[in-house]
Formats: structure tokens, sequence, C-alpha cells
């Protein structure tokens, strides 16, 4: 990687975890509606495994999206406009948190039942299949998805007909407030992929680097035509399941121990450790990224709201 | 005009439009090596090849949840459950997400494809495997549902629905596979949302579709017997509803029957009597009547399964409760 490179991903990563922190506030405030999944803590995983992506490659998540559209290159301003149910939201307002797409970005959404778009990636996969694309598919999902049939359909069909998809389980280890080994037979998550003969592994969330090293053989791999893979990236959320969260099932002393364990913390001294950027480079970044989330919600707070004859457009293509 | 059978219709739209649009592609249980459990896709394997006849697992969300991923990419998927009780197993696919996607993405998705469904009674296949649900499906704004009754009809609809932009449900009723009717030769298109006079009366209307047509032109001939002249108004689609020329019938008639096969409670029969009071209350000179199946789930036993369904002599005995 460039130097550039690897500021771009430190600096995606502060994006994330600043736009979460303020997308909070504005929730407690009451100007975002419906439910709310932060991404904080969770920010390695998906910048690691879209770092490893090429444009060509689509990308499909479920309902806590919001750092994965970032990686995907999504802006600041549409995402939170998007919460604020903007006409300037990636989604034209109508989608909110949960919905969040651009698909001239190959980022397929934001998707808000549990395990439903497994089967819609085994589709995207197909659909490059079918036409010869040497693009590969990433597929993200939490743990609690993988006690879902959806998820058993998709992975098998994945394997019967070779599709190129990167399955990718994050697993941060409570689904909603349940923990993986009270929901699912076994708490090594990829196992399940043995099950359907598939190739899996396992990268550290916390760390950036390894989830892109471990990500980026899949992918290559994938690309190649050895058709689907199964990785499992162990992290942690930081916060509740949801704003709504009581959050009675985790211990403070848990949650410190992974707090402790910040991966954007972790990045940045792999970062000045190796030489590649230092302190002031780093600072620069913090600055703007703050900078970048400061204009973000300025547009998102003043960008319109949807006009009236949107209710009824874009329930059909041809009327 | 050839008369050919709904089955060869349905197939022959399938068919040329594979030939027509290399996307076109047909997923589902048995459709390929096996034929089709209805023999509607048989020789599409040999002739199209495994990448466009696409055998898959007996996995319904997979089944529909790939077609609509595919449908993304640009592809033009044609979905087949093996009967629509199994689309239960798939209804977080078909409402969920391809009813939904294009809405709630603002435009940005496109879901391109055609979920093809037998169903129906009558075939003493027990409770699981005979429903109509027909109702449930149109209740959703972002799906388009189809149902003829006719030979031609399922060919220009089919045909319609395939080149349609938009999700489409083409539902096909398992006991009219065997029907012949007239096919207009070559290309030719059915729009969806259209309703259709079937056969012109003066004395009542009769509002149906998919097999209830069948019954319902029976009981015209029975009814015209005795000189009573029904005009059937066969809805063919039932998202979106094309009420038109049930109403223009109603105000010349001033009297409507409804024949619908699934049950009356929220049913197809309940949207056409409330919207014939909402468009034309004014016309009604009787009550509109509701021919429907029995509130019960279709037992296996011949008799009782034939208790349940509407029959020819409900529709004639309804038209007289109106007249």
């Amino acid at each position: 990687m460039e130097k550039q490179e690897y500021l771009n991903l430190y600096h995606q990563m502060v994006v994330i975890r600043l736009l979460e922190e303020k997308v909070a506030e504005l929730y407690q405030q009451g100007k975002i509606g419906g439910f709310l999944h932060l991404y904080i803590g969770q920010e390695a995983v998906s910048t690691g495994l879209i770092s490893t992506r090429r444009p060509e490659d689509r990308v499909i998540t479920a309902y806590r999206d919001h750092g994965v559209a970032i990686n995907c290159g999504l802006p600041a301003g549409g995402i939170i406009a998007e919460m604020l149910g903007k006409a300037t939201g990636v989604s034209g307002g109508k989608g909110g948190s949960m919905h969040l797409a651009d698909v001239e970005k190959n980022f397929w959404g934001g998707h808000a039942i549990v395990g439903a778009h497994l089967p819609l990636a085994a589709g995207l996969a197909l659909g490059d299949q079918y036409q010869g694309n040497a693009a590969v598919t990433i597929c993200m999902f939490g743990d609690g998805a993988t006690n879902i049939g959806f998820f058993h359909e998709a992975l098998n069909l994945s394997k019967v007909w070779n599709l190129p998809v990167l399955w990718v389980c994050e697993n941060n280890q409570y689904g909603m407030g349940t923990a993986v080994e009270r929901a699912s037979a076994v708490s090594e998550i990829r196992r399940k992929a043995d099950g359907y003969g598939m190739k899996n592994a396992v990268a550290d969330g916390m760390n950036l680097m390894d989830v892109r090293e471990v990500a980026g053989k899949m992918m290559e791999e994938i690309r190649a035509g050895g058709g689907p893979q199964f990785l499992e990236i162990m992290t942690y959320r930081f916060r509740g399941h949801s704003m709504g969260d009581p959050e009675r099932y985790r211990k403070p002393d848990e949650i410190r121990k992974w707090e402790e364990n910040d991966p954007i913390g972790i990045y940045r001294k792999y970062l000045v450790d190796h030489q590649i950027a230092s302190e002031d480079e780093l600072n620069a970044q913090d600055q703007s990224a703050e900078k970048e989330i400061a204009e973000a919600v300025e547009f998102a707070e003043n960008s319109p709201e949807p006009a009236a004859e949107e209710l009824f457009k874009h329930i059909y293509v041809e009327e | 005009m050839a008369r050919i059978t709904m089955r060869e219709a349905i197939s022959q739209a399938l068919w040329e439009e594979m030939e027509r649009d290399e996307r076109v592609f047909i997923l589902g249980e048995e459709v390929g090596v096996w034929g089709g459990t209805y023999a509607v896709t048989k020789g599409f394997y040999d002739h199209f090849g495994p990448k466009r006849v696409k055998d898959t697992p007996i996995a319904e969300a997979a089944i529909i949840g790939a077609a609509i991923g595919a449908a993304l990419t640009g592809l033009r998927p044609v979905a087949e459950m093996m009967t629509i009780n199994f689309a239960f197993v798939a209804m977080d696919h078909i409402v969920n997400e391809a009813a939904k996607l294009h809405y709630m993405f603002n435009g940005q998705m496109r879901v391109p494809m055609v979920i093809r469904a037998p169903g129906g009674g009558g075939r003493q296949l027990g409770a699981t495997h005979s429903q109509t649900p027909d109702a449930i499906f149109a209740h959703f704004p972002g799906l388009k549902v189809v149902a003829p009754g006719t030979p031609a009809d399922a060919k220009g609809l089919l045909k319609a629905a395939i080149r349609s932009e938009d999700p489409v449900l083409f539902i096909e009723h398992a006991t009219l596979y065997q029907t012949r009717g007239e096919v207009p030769e070559g290309e030719y298109i059915v729009p969806i949302g259209k309703s259709t006079v079937q056969r012109p009366g003066k004395d009542v209307t009769i509002v149906t579709y998919s097999k209830m047509l069948e019954l319902s032109l029976k009981a015209a001939d029975e009814l015209a017997k005795e000189g009573i002249e029904a005009e059937i108004v066969d809805l063919r689609s039932l998202r979106p509803l094309d009420m038109g020329p049930v109403i223009e019938s109603f105000k010349k008639t001033n009297r409507a029957v409804v024949v619908e096969e699934g049950w009356p409670s929220y049913g197809v029969g309940a949207e056409v009597a409330t919207r014939i009071y909402e468009q034309a209350f004014d016309y009604a000179d009787a009550p509109v009547k509701r021919v429907a199946q029995k509130e019960v789930p279709l037992p296996y036993n011949r008799t009782l399964e034939q208790m349940a369904l509407p029959h020819v002599e409900d529709i004639v005995a309804a038209v007289k409760e109106v007249l």
C-alpha cells in the first residue's frame, strides 16, 4: 500500500466514528426517527474488508450499514441526510438509517430483515457469473443472521452453483442482546461453513491490517473462480444493539476490556510504530474528518424535505 | 389462430422470450432435467442449456432471493414456484424485498423478475397444496399480480411480465393447463393491468378471473337458456386492478356477482364489491354478491373438497339472487 492509502483507511475509520457519535446525538435530539444501529467499535471490519475490493465488486450488508456506506464511498452528507429523512439523502429520505444504498458505487444496501439479503447476494453473484464479469460480491451480516434459514439456503446455493461470493460474518458476539453461545449451536460461527464444504477463515476485527490481509487473499481466490468462501471477523460493538437498547446483558468490565482494544487506536499505533505516518499527520486526518462531518451535518440539516409527490413515486418503474 | 393449451401457451411465451433476450433465464425446482413438474419447461434444458435453465435446491427463499439479486444486476429471471403454496416459504423475499427495493432505495434498484406459480384447488392435494391465495399477494404495493384465464391471455401476459421492469407474480391455475383456446400467431403482448370483457351481456355483470372465468362462462351459457344475458369481465390482473370495464358494465347492468376461487374474507370479491360501491353506488339495483370458496382448509376427500369449491350452479344461483 502507498502511504496515502494507509492514511485514507485511517481517515475512513475516523469519519465513521465521528459520524456515529454525531448521529447518536442527532437521534437523542429527536431529529432522527426509527431505529439507529451504530457501528462504533466495528470500524476496522468494514474498512479493512472493503479496502480489498475493486470497483466492480458488489457490496451488500445488513441494517448496521453506516460504516460500510462510508467505506464504499457514499458521502457523509448524503448518509446523514438520509437519516434525517431529507430529499438529499442517499435513498431520497425513503429508506432511513437501515436502508442506505448507492448502486453507482456498487453498494447494494442496507437490508433490515435479518439474513434476508443473503439470498440476494447469491443472486448478485449469479448475475456476474451469468454475464461473465470477474467480480466478487461481498456479503456482510451479523452473527445473529447465521441462525436463520436464509443463511443456510444462501450458503448452500452459492456452493452448489460455485458463485463468486465472500460471505462475511461480523461476529460482534451478540444478536441484539443474546450472546452467540446462547443462540448458536456452534460458537465458532465459521464452522457452519464447513457444513457446506466451504473454505473459511477468521480475522481479528479490531485489527484493520489483519482483516485486510485475510480478506484480500480470499477475494483473489474467489475472483479466480474458486467459488464462495466464508470469513468470520471477530469484533465488538461498543454501543448497544440500537439506540433503544437498555444494555442489561453486558457487564461494564466486558465493555471496558474491548474498548481498550479500540480498532482506531490499534491502527494508529501500527502506523506510528511502522513509521508510516507521524502523530502530526494523523492528527491532521482527525481534523479533516471532523471538518468533513461538521460540513455533512450542516448539509443534511439545511437540506429540504422530500416533496409531497415523492410519496407515490417509485412504487413501480412502469406505472 | 392456433388452438393450443394453456400449458403450450405459457411454454411458447417462455421459449420465445428466451430466444429473443439473452438476459431471460429460468430457475426453480425441477425446471431443467425433469422438464417442469407441470411439464411447462419440457425440452428447455436441452435447447437452452444449464446456464439458462437452472435447477435449484428445494429452497424457495433462495430461489426468489437469488432471482431478485440477479434482476438487480440487469438479468430477467423467471423463477418458478412448484406451487403457489410454496411461495409462503419465500414470502419475505416476495413482499419485503421484491416489492420494496425500487421504492425504498428511491428508484436506484429495479427488480425486473417474474415469479410463476401454479395454484388452485380441485385436485385432492390436501389443505397445504390446494390454496388460491391470490388476494394476499395482491395486497402489496410494489408487486404486480396477474392471473390469466385463457391461453391467449396467458401467453400475452407472460410476455408482458417478462418484459416488465417490475416484479410480477404470474399465477397459473393448475387445472387450466389442458384448457384449449385460440392464441394469435406470432408476436403479441397483453398489457398488465387491463381488465377485459370476455362475454357481452346486459342483465348482470359477472366479475371474475383465472379458473373461475371458465366456470363463469359456463354459468353464462346456462343463464342464456333462461334468457338472462350475463356480461363477464375478466380482471386478468389483480394489481394493478383495472376497474374501468367493471364499472362501465355495472352502470349498464346495475347488478354484479364477483366470482373467485379463494376465500371470500378480505378477498378479491370484497375488494371489487367495495370499489363498485365507491365508484357506482347510485347505479346499484341490488347488493353485489360474492361467490367464493367455503371458509375451510381444503380437505382431501373428493366429495368434501368439491363441496368447498365454487361451482357453476353457485354462480347461476348468485346471479338469480341479484336479479
